[in-house]
């Protein structure tokens, strides 16, 4: 395996990226939804995910929706927040919460693309002749 | 891609909290509103919030990564807008001009410090919509300066 080639040498950085910017819709919408009665905070358990798309290469295709799933296919759906302090009108977005957890998403998505962009980088400056 | 998604769902609930604070805006502006049959008096009106379901693709469907973002719903929505079922407040003003013929008026079912609040509650809403598509945004900027 050389450690040249693009698949090889960005890692797993660049699903976490698409990951942490599917969690980013997905906090956003808890977001928006703030004030909307009945809404059930969602969320998924980030690390299971990255686990499970890092191994998506054993799984088969699926062209057609009755196909059956890969053998590796973790049950990681979305999940519904455990509200600190629920509220009279059946929501349990916690703003405050929400709003850090946003932000610590977006702050590893740059921390992910920091990493990402120095193999860039690297990968550039082994193609260059000096 | 989910981070243009955030631009949607941020527009969807800023647009949701401007229909909310308009309607604070109506509600406050006729608290005095006043007249003298039931029909006719001005009733408080509440936005009535709902999930914007995401419209299903088949495309999306067919990839499981697209799956966990179509369980999402795709922002706020407004499904409409009602009017206050509260009481309405009688006063005795029998030399009001609107006065009935027994001496009453009626004074639209407005609570003051309950649209006030809300108005907070909106303008924060709002600023918070705002602040998560800044956000977004300087996300997609960066990532748009890959590899340079």
């Amino acid at each position: 395996m050389s450690a040249l080639g693009f698949k090889n040498s960005l890692g797993i950085h660049p699903t976490t990226m698409q990951l942490r910017a599917s969690r980013a819709e997905v906090l956003a919408n808890n977001l928006a939804n703030a004030d909307t009665p009945n809404y059930k905070a969602r969320d998924f358990d980030f690390n299971a995910m990255l686990e499970a798309e890092s191994r998506r290469s054993l799984e088969m295709n699926v062209t057609d929706e009755r196909h059956q799933r890969g053998t590796v296919n973790v049950d990681s759906e979305l999940m519904y927040r455990n509200p600190y302090q629920p509220s009279i009108d059946g929501n349990t977005v916690d703003t405050q919460m929400e709003q850090s957890f946003y932000t610590e998403n977006a702050l590893r998505y740059n921390a992910s693309f920091q990493f990402l962009n120095s193999k860039f980088k690297g990968l550039k400056n082994a193609l260059s002749s000096q | 891609m989910s981070l243009t998604n955030v631009f949607n769902i941020a527009g969807t609930g800023m647009n949701a909290q401007s229909i909310r604070l308009n309607t604070t805006a109506s509600n406050l502006a006729n608290a005095q509103t006043v007249s003298s049959s039931i029909d006719e008096t001005y009733k408080a009106r509440k936005p009535w919030f709902q999930v914007l379901e995401k419209q299903w693709d088949d495309v999306d469907r067919l990839n499981r990564k697209l799956e966990i973002r179509s369980q999402v719903g795709d922002g706020v929505k407004i499904a409409g807008i009602v009017e206050s079922d509260a009481p309405l407040q009688k006063r005795y003003e029998p030399f009001h001009p609107m006065a009935d013929e027994e001496g009453y008026v009626l004074y639209p079912n407005v609570n003051v410090v309950e649209e006030m609040t809300d108005m907070i509650s909106s303008s924060r809403s709002y600023q918070m919509n705002v602040e998560m598509m800044k956000t977004a945004k300087q996300m997609l900027q960066r990532t748009l300066t890959l590899g340079q």
